[in-house]
């Protein structure tokens, strides 16, 4: 089995009212549940605005903290879902449901490296 | 008696896609299979002038590929190679099927798959397939598509790298993805086939080379999936238009228009095989893009004068493609077959129609329409924006050569 990582690319700015967001919300939710019942989900989470980003970089021994985030773009990773399954075939199927659910946002899809890739 | 290097590249040719789609299966990994099919390939070049051909090229091959991969991975495995142990496990795994081949032809589709795969770029699928299926090398491959050799060892090499890290599976899609899938593969091979019959730049008007290997990556599929009428259709389709080649350039490299061509040069067997095809086609009608183009190939074979084709048939199938994969481009050859059949003034009026500005050949068809109308100086300039659209050369020359005739038939009438 190999790990995945599908990441949520979604635009910065205000995000759409109630009407718009809760029944996507509602039909991710259900995505999940899926992932669950198939044995295929590890972990997922929704993060916060990009606005809300920092960060941080080594500069000698100091640490240089700068306002977030990294990669200036009008398009930020919003939200991601870690799934293990056999191949890229059944990641890409999974992802294909994701983004169904999120309407118009494209979800990228990327392996993890395996223990045994070292 | 002693075998031919000739013998030995037919053996290469026919059977380089079946060793190197085994040895996949085998170790899990396309790098060993293919170094190690091309071990067994100098081994053949250094044997069999003395030896003579074993009963079996294709097992003698695939045997000692297979045996030259193990020591490999032996000795590298000893180095605590990870990679290397992975791939003697998977194939310790399959020793079971070692004995006997198993259902190779399906190992070749597998790896018609894997390369065409959606997930890989066009380009490094279209490279992936010439270089796996069609055992090109590398340095060949560019050459076909005028980029330095390093650029396409890049290219071949990601796309290698993708399908181990992101586990691209090595399997013929189930039946609910395979029209999709199947399309992705006919694309890859349409693709080669035209970039060898219309070069899109560089000196050579077209490269037969690649022409060649996209109707034999075509024959390769229509044995392995004879029940796909896709797969039948882009066959006929290629066969019918490779039959006029002969026709198509002169020996001065110019390009010679499907009516003004000498059609006794055009390549009956071919044309014989590729009307066969269609027929057989026509019989099962589950028509697709590829079919109905390979019908309209037809039409233009049967006619032996460019007067005696039949535009209304042709009109019918290009109404019919329009019906399954509208696009300007079927509307722009629809269009020339209405002004065959009603007139050209018919046929412009369909052609001003489309949103086709950037395409080289709706300002050729224009040209040519407005030239027959009389209208001269509208088809200069229809001709100019042609020439500007085209990086072939054998293209503009062609193009360039019209444009004069007008202005020449010009100054004499004035």
């Amino acid at each position: 089995m190999k790990q995945y990582l599908l990441s949520i690319y979604q635009p910065d700015g205000d995000p759409p009212p109630p009407e718009v967001l809760d029944p996507i919300m509602r039909d991710v939710d259900a995505v999940k549940d899926e992932m669950k019942a198939a044995g295929v989900w590890v972990f997922s989470g929704g993060l916060h605005p990009a606005s809300t980003a920092t960060v941080v970089r080594a500069d000698g021994d100091d640490v240089l903290t700068t306002d977030g985030p990294y990669v200036e773009s009008k398009e930020h990773v919003g939200g991601f879902t870690v799934i293990e399954v056999a191949d890229l075939d059944a990641a890409l199927e999974w992802g294909g449901k994701l983004t169904r659910a999120l309407s118009l946002l494209p979800v990228e899809v990327r392996p993890f490296v395996d223990a045994s890739e070292g | 008696m002693p075998t031919r290097h000739s013998e030995i590249e037919r053996v290469f040719r026919a059977e380089h896609a079946r060793a190197v789609a085994v040895l996949v299966r085998t170790f899990g990994d396309i790098d060993i299979a293919e170094e190690s099919v091309q071990d067994a390939f100098a081994t053949a070049v250094r044997r069999w002038p003395a030896d003579g051909l074993p009963p079996s090229p294709s097992g003698w091959i695939i045997t000692t590929a297979r045996n030259r991969a193990i020591d490999r991975l032996r000795r590298e495995s000893t180095r605590a190679d990870r990679h290397a142990q992975a791939a003697l496990l998977h194939a310790d795994g399959r020793s079971g099927t070692a004995a006997q081949e198993g259902p190779v032809d399906d190992d070749r589709l597998r790896l018609i798959f894997t390369c065409c795969h959606p997930a890989l770029a066009p380009a490094a699928r279209v490279a992936l397939t010439l270089r796996l299926v069609g055992g090109l090398s590398t340095a060949e491959i560019a050459q076909a598509f005028l980029v330095p050799e390093p650029t396409m060892a890049q290219r071949i090499s990601r796309a290698k790298g993708k399908i181990r890290d992101a586990r691209i599976p090595y399997r013929v899609p189930a039946d609910a993805d395979l029209p999709d899938r199947l399309g992705a593969v006919l694309a890859v091979v349409y693709l080669i086939f035209n970039e060898g019959h219309t070069a899109s730049s560089g000196e050579q008007p077209t490269r037969d080379d690649l022409g060649a290997e996209a109707i034999r990556l075509g024959r390769l599929l229509a044995e392995l999936m004879p029940d796909e009428p896709e797969v039948m259709g882009l066959l006929a389709l290629m066969l019918l238009v490779e039959s006029r080649r002969p026709a198509r350039i002169t020996a001065d490299s110019e390009l010679v228009l499907l009516a003004e061509q000498d059609r006794t040069r055009w390549d009956r067997a071919l044309i014989a095989e590729g009307q066969a095809i269609v027929r057989r086609c026509l019989r099962r009608n589950q028509p697709g893009v590829y079919q109905i183009q390979a019908a309209i190939n037809a039409v233009h074979s049967d006619a032996d004068t460019a007067a005696d084709t039949d535009w209304k048939q042709i009109w019918q199938l290009y109404d019919q493609l329009a019906a399954i994969a509208a696009s300007p481009v079927v509307a722009l050859n629809r269009a020339v077959a209405v002004a065959e059949v009603e007139g050209d003034e018919a046929g412009l009026a369909l052609v001003d129609e489309l949103d086709l500005d950037r395409y080289h050949l709706f300002h050729a068809v224009r040209a040519d329409l407005l030239r027959r109308l009389g209208r001269d100086a509208e088809a200069a300039g229809a001709y100019d924006r042609a020439i500007a659209r085209t990086r072939n050369p054998v293209e503009q020359a062609f193009l360039e050569n019209r444009r004069q005739q007008i202005d020449d038939s010009g100054s004499r009438d004035a």
